[in-house]
């Protein structure tokens, strides 16, 4: 092929993905670095600053204590999908994958269904659920003798972001059960024909032999919570608003983000501070997929059927 | 062979689950079509005729505006799907067929948006949006969402391809078919399958999508169902009808579309986390 027909080739296939994942995608992040090192002026020029919006952002007062908030809320909330999400989303497969289940089919869809929902009706839903002015799970509470647990879990500063989490917890699981499901179906009988022949019985043979096949996928699983829960936002804003109170109770890095970018009603928006947090959140995330990648796929040994 | 998990005990576990997943989004459901009475004082019982009362439905349809938020919503999703779709498969035969010098690394640039989330950029795309006046339009919308869902549609894409015989090409080759000929006609029939995949994944976090809507065309007219729901659930907060009806028309859809295609949706799903 002559040498200008192919580079003809090349752009026409190429040129539209590239062009539109550069400009609305790998430009917007680059420039979102660039501004967090530029403060903006009270006359509405951006002057160079060094790191000194990350300096703001993490020693003075004003701004690391919402900062630091905020860090902390989203580990709470990425450490209670990792130990109540994924384990459940793990029993679940564990048990769909069973040879010989009837209704198999009907659970999966029924049980993914959430999933498929948005954050926004989802969270309202739960508000009004736990709303004690319907007082659905009061009642609920009561049927089990249990009713005088009730409380407005959701305008309590010690269980909002439990309550949150847990929300979208009930709405993800289903990411990390499919997840797994496929891994699982990926195993070939052979080999649990195998262990229960030497004697191992379903929970021995789940253990001993599925489980250590399937680790690749449980470590995706893993960094995939991660990069979602250090990027989410939807469900608190819909639930809790910009403010995310009760007094910032369940702020995480995206509200936070959000707020200093667009303003509220207790402060101005900022640009440079706002690209100074996302910078902070996109490092978060890179040290999470690093990790990932050096630590965990590195070791795990692939198995291939 | 012993059996320490008996079949009750899997259902039991299993049915459980399901009717924790089920409860309030049938709740919701339920309540909707109940007189305000009847949804505070007996909001566990199914509607009937006796508390039947769509006034929650009236409310929502006087607001017609929320009929064009859907329309703005499939406007939105299929336009992202199809640009993902066709660009995608684009790049992601030219990566697999052509052997070029920076091909490994451009294969690189592209993958970067799989675990970088674009929603970091958003102060500079808001900044582009309006520098290209597009602040309110479901164009900025639709770019936007092609340049999130690129990367992870090239990258399923491009395994597909890869697993197509080569004899297939050169024979077209030899033929004497032009290689634009053989993408869009030889290929791109194909990896249909793949391209359903990608068309899934695609799909349900565009339409489910807050953020950008409330960043880049958040009035106007231009909001997405999601974005309006959210709107509309502030501006009537103490009226439970309309809340419950506004929930309720949301839901509805989506679980429809859910329940018909929940077999290649899963399907879809599956075969794509394979790899």
């Amino acid at each position: 092929m002559a040498q200008g027909t192919y580079l003809r080739l090349l752009v026409f296939f190429l040129g539209p993905a590239v062009l539109i994942y550069s400009l609305f995608s790998i430009y917007p992040l680059l420039d979102t670095i660039f501004n967090a090192f530029y403060s903006r002026q009270s006359d509405g020029s951006y002057l160079w600053n060094g790191l000194g919006n990350f300096q703001t952002l993490l020693f003075d007062p004003t701004w690391s204590g919402p900062f630091w908030n905020a860090l902390k809320n989203n580990f709470i909330f990425f450490l209670i999908h990792m130990c109540v999400q994924n384990p459940i989303g793990l029993l679940l497969a564990a048990l769909l994958s069973l040879p010989r289940l009837r209704f198999r089919a009907t659970y999966r869809t029924l049980i993914f269904m959430p999933t498929m929902l948005s954050v926004v009706v989802i969270g309202f839903a739960w508000q009004l659920i736990l709303s004690p002015l319907w007082g659905v799970a009061k009642m609920f509470l009561g049927f089990f003798g249990l009713g005088f647990l009730f409380a407005p879990w959701l305008g309590v500063e010690s269980s909002a972001l439990i309550t949150v989490s847990l929300i979208s917890v009930w709405q993800f699981v289903g990411i990390p059960m499919i997840l797994i499901y496929t891994a699982l179906l990926a195993i070939p009988d052979e080999l649990i024909d195998a262990a229960t022949v030497d004697g191992l019985n379903q929970v021995q043979a789940f253990i001993w032999v599925k489980l250590p096949l399937i680790w690749p996928t449980i470590g995706l699983v893993s960094i995939l919570t991660f990069v979602n829960n250090f990027n989410a936002f939807d469900l608190i804003y819909a639930m809790k608003g910009a403010l995310a109170g009760p007094n910032f109770a369940t702020d995480i890095m995206g509200t936070l983000f959000y707020r200093t970018f667009f303003g509220n009603q207790l402060q101005l928006g900022d640009p440079s501070m706002g690209s100074a947090i996302a910078t902070m959140m996109l490092l978060i995330i890179l040290i999470g997929v690093m990790a990932y990648l050096f630590l965990v796929q590195r070791r795990i040994q692939r198995y291939s059927f | 062979m012993r059996k320490p998990l008996s079949a009750f005990m899997v259902h039991a576990i299993l049915g459980l689950y399901t009717l924790l997943a089920l409860f309030p989004i049938v709740l919701v459901v339920m309540n909707s079509f109940k007189a305000k009475r009847a949804i505070f004082n007996t909001p566990l019982r199914p509607p009937l005729p006796s508390n039947f009362d769509p006034i929650g439905y009236a409310r929502v349809f006087d607001d017609s505006s929320l009929a064009f938020y859907y329309l703005n919503s499939i406007t939105v999703t299929v336009g992202t799907i199809f640009f993902t779709l066709l660009f995608g498969a684009m790049a992601a035969w030219a990566l697999t067929e052509y052997k070029f010098r920076w091909n490994t690394l451009l294969a690189l640039f592209l993958s970067i948006g799989i675990m970088v989330p674009i929603r970091l950029g958003s102060v500079a795309i808001i900044q582009l949006v309006a520098e290209l006046n597009l602040i309110n339009t479901l164009t900025a919308l639709i770019l936007v969402y092609t340049a999130q869902n690129l990367p992870l549609a090239i990258f399923i894409l491009s395994e597909f391809i890869a697993q197509i015989p080569k004899d297939l090409r050169e024979a077209a080759r030899c033929d004497g078919l032009s290689e634009y000929n053989i993408f869009f006609h030889i290929i791109l029939p194909l990896i249909r399958p793949a391209m359903a995949t990608v068309a899934v994944f695609t799909m349900i976090p565009v339409w489910n999508d807050l953020w950008f809507p409330l960043l880049l065309a958040p009035a106007g007219g231009k909001q997405t169902i999601t974005l309006g729901v959210q709107q509309f659930l502030g501006q009537y907060i103490t009226d439970w009808n309309a809340v419950l009806a506004a929930l309720s028309t949301a839901i509805v859809p989506v679980l429809l579309l859910y329940v018909i295609f929940s077999r290649q949706l899963i399907r879809g799903l599956t075969s794509g986390a394979v790899k």
